[in-house]
C-alpha cells in the first residue's frame, strides 16, 4: 500500500463508516463475539438484506438490559430463564430458540482435585470444592454464570462460602475470565465456542464435558416496539427470522475453528 | 521477554500487510480522539485561561474542582455520558449511544479538565508577569484572555498533546459508550482490550505498539510544527 493510498482511506473513514444507514444494534454475549461466530455469520446476512449487524457483546445480564433501556433492537443470549422474564416483562418477544453448545469444565492438566474421567459434573464440582482447589468464576451476571451458579446449586455446594479463598470471582468476560485461570491453574466454567477460539491456555485443558446439564441454549429476542417505539422492530425480526431460517442455520453449522463445529443450529426443535 | 518478540514480529506483519480492518481501526481511534481534543479545546483553554485572570469569590474552589476532574475515572465518565445518551435517558432521542459521536463526547468530558487545569496553571504564570503592562494598555482580564492565549501557544502545545494522550490511551469510557462495534466504534484500545479478552496476547500487544507509534507520530509532528513556528518568529 502506497503512503498516499494509506493517507487517502484515513481520510476517507468518516464515510464508509457512515455509509450503512440499514441497520440494527444486537446485543449479545461475549461468547458469540469472541468465538468468531457472528465474523462468520453476519456478512451473509448484510449481502442478502443489506441491513448492517451492529454487535454490541456483553455478558447475557447486560444484554438484557440494554434491551430493557432500549439500546438494542435485538438480542442474542444464553440465559433460559432470564431470557423468558425479559419476555414476561413485556420488554419484547417471542423467544425463539436458535443454537446450542456446551459448556465445559476446564482447568490445569495436574487437575489437583482429580476430576477428570468423571462424567458428573456435579461430583466434579462437589470434589473441586472439597479440595479447596482455585476456581475462577465469571461473577459478571452472564449466561454462562448463570449456568455455573445452577450447577453449584445442583451440586449442593454453596460456592461462596470459598469466597476469598478458593473461589474466585473476576466480574470479567469470558476470555479475561479464561486468562484469571490459566495464570492461576484454577478450574472454571467456560463454554465451547471461547475455549476453541482462545489461545492463551497454557496448562488449561478439557476435564469434564458431555453431561447433559451442560446443554448452553441460545435464544434470540426482537425488543418490543410497545416499550420503545424508535427500535427497528420490522429489520430486528427480519434478522432473528433470517437467524432461524435455512440459510442462518446452515451459516451457523458451517462455522468451524480446526475442523470443530461451534455452535449447533436448533431452531427447528422446540424449546 | 518471548511474548514481546512475537508482538514486535506482529506488529511489523500488521503494518506491512496494511489490513484495511486495522487501517480503519486506527483511522477512528485519530478521528475520535482529535475531535474531541478540538472540542475539549474550545471549552477548556478559554476557560483555563479566564481562570488565570478573573478574580472572584469561590475561584480556588473552582480551581481545586477543575484540578480534581483530572483524575476522572474514565469508567464513570463513560457511565454518566452512557445514562445519559441511554434511549431511556434524556437525551435518548438522539440515538447517539453505541456511536463515534458517543466516544468523542466521553473523551471531551475526560478532557476538557485536564486542558483547562494545565492552562490555567501555565498561563497564570504569564499573567502575573504581564498583568502591569496588559493594565498600562487598558486592558482588562477579559481582553487579556485571548493575548494571553497568543503568547501562551507553545507552552499550551504541550497542554493540548497532554489531552490528547490522554483521550487516545483511554479505553473504559469509549468501550461503554461505543459498545466496540466491529467496522464502526472499535478502536485501537477496545481492540486491545477484545483481542486480551480473545488470549491473543501477541495480537493484543502489537496492536498496543502501532498504537504508540502514532500517539509519538503526533507528538513529533506537534513538535516539528512548534519549532518550525519558533525558527519563523525569530527570524
Amino acid at each position: 500500500m502506497t503512503r498516499r493510498s494509506l493517507l487517502l482511506s484515513l481520510l476517507a473513514m468518516p464515510a464508509t463508516a457512515q455509509a450503512q444507514d440499514r441497520f440494527i444494534t444486537l446485543a449479545s454475549t461475549t461468547s458469540t463475539e469472541q468465538s468468531g461466530l457472528f465474523g462468520h455469520i453476519l456478512p451473509a446476512f448484510t449481502r442478502e438484506t443489506g441491513i448492517a449487524v451492529r454487535v454490541v457483546a456483553l455478558g447475557t445480564g447486560q444484554a438484557l438490559d440494554v434491551g430493557r433501556r432500549g439500546d438494542a433492537d435485538a438480542l442474542l443470549v444464553h440465559d433460559r430463564a432470564a431470557e423468558d422474564r425479559f419476555v414476561a416483562e413485556g420488554f419484547g418477544g417471542p423467544r425463539r430458540q436458535v443454537m446450542y453448545n456446551d459448556f465445559i469444565l476446564v482447568g490445569p492438566a495436574a487437575d489437583p482435585a482429580r476430576i477428570g474421567e468423571l462424567g458428573d459434573v456435579a461430583e466434579a464440582l462437589r470434589r473441586i470444592a472439597a479440595a479447596g482447589a482455585p476456581f475462577v468464576s465469571r461473577g459478571d451476571r452472564s449466561g454462562t454464570h448463570a449456568a455455573e451458579l445452577r450447577l453449584w446449586r445442583l451440586a449442593g455446594v454453596d460456592p461462596l462460602a470459598g469466597r476469598g479463598g478458593w473461589y474466585r470471582e473476576v466480574g470479567q468476560g469470558m476470555g479475561p475470565a479464561l486468562n484469571a485461570a490459566a495464570a492461576q491453574d484454577a478450574y472454571l466454567l467456560a463454554d465451547r465456542g471461547t475455549w476453541l477460539a482462545f489461545r492463551n491456555r497454557q496448562s488449561l485443558t478439557i476435564l469434564a464435558a458431555g453431561d447433559a446439564r451442560l446443554l448452553n441454549q441460545y435464544g434470540a429476542i426482537a425488543v418490543s416496539p410497545q416499550r420503545h417505539p424508535h427500535v427497528k422492530a420490522a429489520e430486528a425480526q427480519r434478522f432473528i427470522d433470517w437467524l432461524c431460517g435455512p440459510a442462518g442455520q446452515a451459516a451457523i453449522t458451517g462455522y468451524r475453528i480446526n475442523d470443530e463445529q461451534l455452535f449447533f443450529a436448533n431452531a427447528a426443535t422446540r424449546g | 521477554m518471548q511474548d514481546l518478540g512475537s508482538a514486535m514480529t506482529a506488529a511489523v506483519a500488521l503494518v506491512r500487510a496494511g489490513d484495511p480492518a486495522v487501517l480503519r481501526i486506527l483511522a477512528l481511534s485519530l478521528q475520535v480522539s482529535l475531535a474531541a481534543l478540538g472540542i475539549a479545546a474550545l471549552v477548556g483553554l478559554p476557560l483555563g485561561a479566564l481562570l488565570a485572570v478573573a478574580r472572584f469569590p469561590g475561584r480556588r474552589l473552582v480551581v481545586v474542582a477543575l484540578n480534581a476532574l483530572m483524575g476522572l475515572p474514565p469508567v464513570v465518565a463513560g457511565l454518566l455520558i452512557y445514562l445519559l445518551l441511554s434511549r431511556s435517558g434524556p437525551l435518548g432521542r438522539y440515538g447517539l449511544l453505541f456511536t463515534p459521536q458517543a466516544m468523542v463526547i466521553a473523551q471531551a468530558v475526560l478532557i476538557t479538565p485536564i486542558l483547562a487545569a494545565l492552562t490555567r496553571q501555565v498561563l497564570e504564570a504569564m499573567w502575573e508577569e504581564y498583568a502591569e503592562q496588559l493594565r498600562s494598555f487598558g486592558a482588562g482580564p477579559w481582553r487579556a484572555v485571548p493575548t494571553l492565549l497568543w503568547d501562551g501557544r507553545f507552552a499550551l502545545l504541550t497542554v493540548l498533546l497532554a489531552g490528547f494522550g490522554r483521550a487516545a490511551a483511554e479505553v473504559g469510557a469509549v468501550i461503554v459508550v461505543g459498545g466496540n462495534i466491529e467496522g464502526f466504534t472499535r478502536t485501537m484500545t477496545t481492540a486491545i482490550a477484545l483481542e486480551t479478552s480473545k488470549g491473543d496476547l501477541p495480537l493484543a500487544l502489537a496492536l498496543g505498539l502501532l498504537l504508540m507509534l502514532i500517539v509519538l507520530g503526533v507528538n513529533a509532528l506537534a513538535q516539528g510544527l512548534r519549532d518550525a513556528a519558533l525558527r519563523r518568529a525569530s527570524a
